[in-house]
């Protein structure tokens, strides 16, 4: 039977929003106060969902320990205590939390697709910027 | 169509244990999950049921049914119980969050009347949690 299996981990890192194809103005007509030249942070909360058949022997869908170890070393280790838009992943794309939700899907998805979580899907990304604001990637 | 979720909770102890291996392959798979001494979770349960708006009450489903259902379906069960030792779908199957979600869900599968079971989520604890969704 498929069932999916969900897990919250946490980091905090600093950003700024601000596009370089935008004048002053209009990054400050666009992004606000998220686009103060000083940058400012979150506590970030990413939910990872994965999917899968329940192992009748297990009776789980994933190894857990595999899974944390993933996350851990792909995204929190990645991200945490850093400034987002200095990442890699940033250095061409503005970090919004849009941006950071598939960033951390494409880092995810090759430990899923072959990777040590082969046998189960990497389902949805989730990121909580604030507790009022999140965003969900699904993948392409 | 409107989904409507309804939550309830349950307090119970469990280990994770397979008899057809090892007690060294129990540790090594399940951690400290295997303890043989068990341990306990507080749960959440959230229970979506996918319908259509009733045009005289406004209701989904009616919430106080819906309640009664999950309480003697699943909590008068569950609750302050240890699900390996007194829940009978839990003998033959380790009471994982997945498998305690598809155990809620052939719980309560047709027995909510005028809407459909949607999905079966279990908080093991806030941030670990299992869905079911009725899927093969």
């Amino acid at each position: 039977m498929r069932a999916y299996f969900s897990r919250r981990y946490r980091f905090s890192a600093s950003h700024r929003l601000h596009s370089e194809a935008f004048s002053e103005e209009k990054n400050w007509e666009t992004y606000g106060k998220c686009n103060n030249p000083y940058g400012h942070g979150h506590n970030y909360i990413v939910e990872v969902t994965a999917g899968g058949q329940v192992d009748p022997e297990t009776g789980m869908v994933c190894d857990l320990v595999k899974l944390d170890d993933a996350v851990r070393k792909n995204v929190v280790a990645r991200f945490d205590h850093t400034n987002l838009n200095l990442d890699e992943s940033f250095r061409e794309l503005v970090p919004t939390t849009e941006n950071l939700c598939i960033a951390i899907h494409e880092n995810l998805s090759p430990v899923f697709t072959g990777g040590d979580l082969g046998r189960i899907d990497l389902v949805r990304v989730r990121v909580e910027e604030t507790e009022n604001n999140f965003f969900e990637y699904a993948g392409k | 169509m409107i989904l409507l979720t309804r939550k309830a909770d349950f307090s119970a102890a469990h280990y994770y244990w397979n008899d057809r291996w090892t007690a060294e392959e129990n540790e090594r798979v399940f951690g400290k999950c295997a303890n043989r001494n068990g341990h306990g979770h507080n749960y959440t349960l959230e229970v979506t049921v996918a319908g259509e708006v009733d045009p005289v009450s406004g209701f989904v489903v009616d919430l106080k049914a819906l309640k009664e259902i999950l309480e003697r379906e699943v909590v008068s069960v569950y609750d302050h119980r240890h699900l390996n030792l007194e829940v009978p779908e839990f003998k033959e199957t380790i009471p994982t969050t997945e498998n305690i979600a598809i155990a809620i869900w052939k719980r309560l599968e047709g027995k909510i009347a005028g809407a459909k079971l949607h999905r079966v989520r279990v908080y093991e604890m806030p941030d670990l949690f299992a869905d079911y969704l009725g899927e093969a």
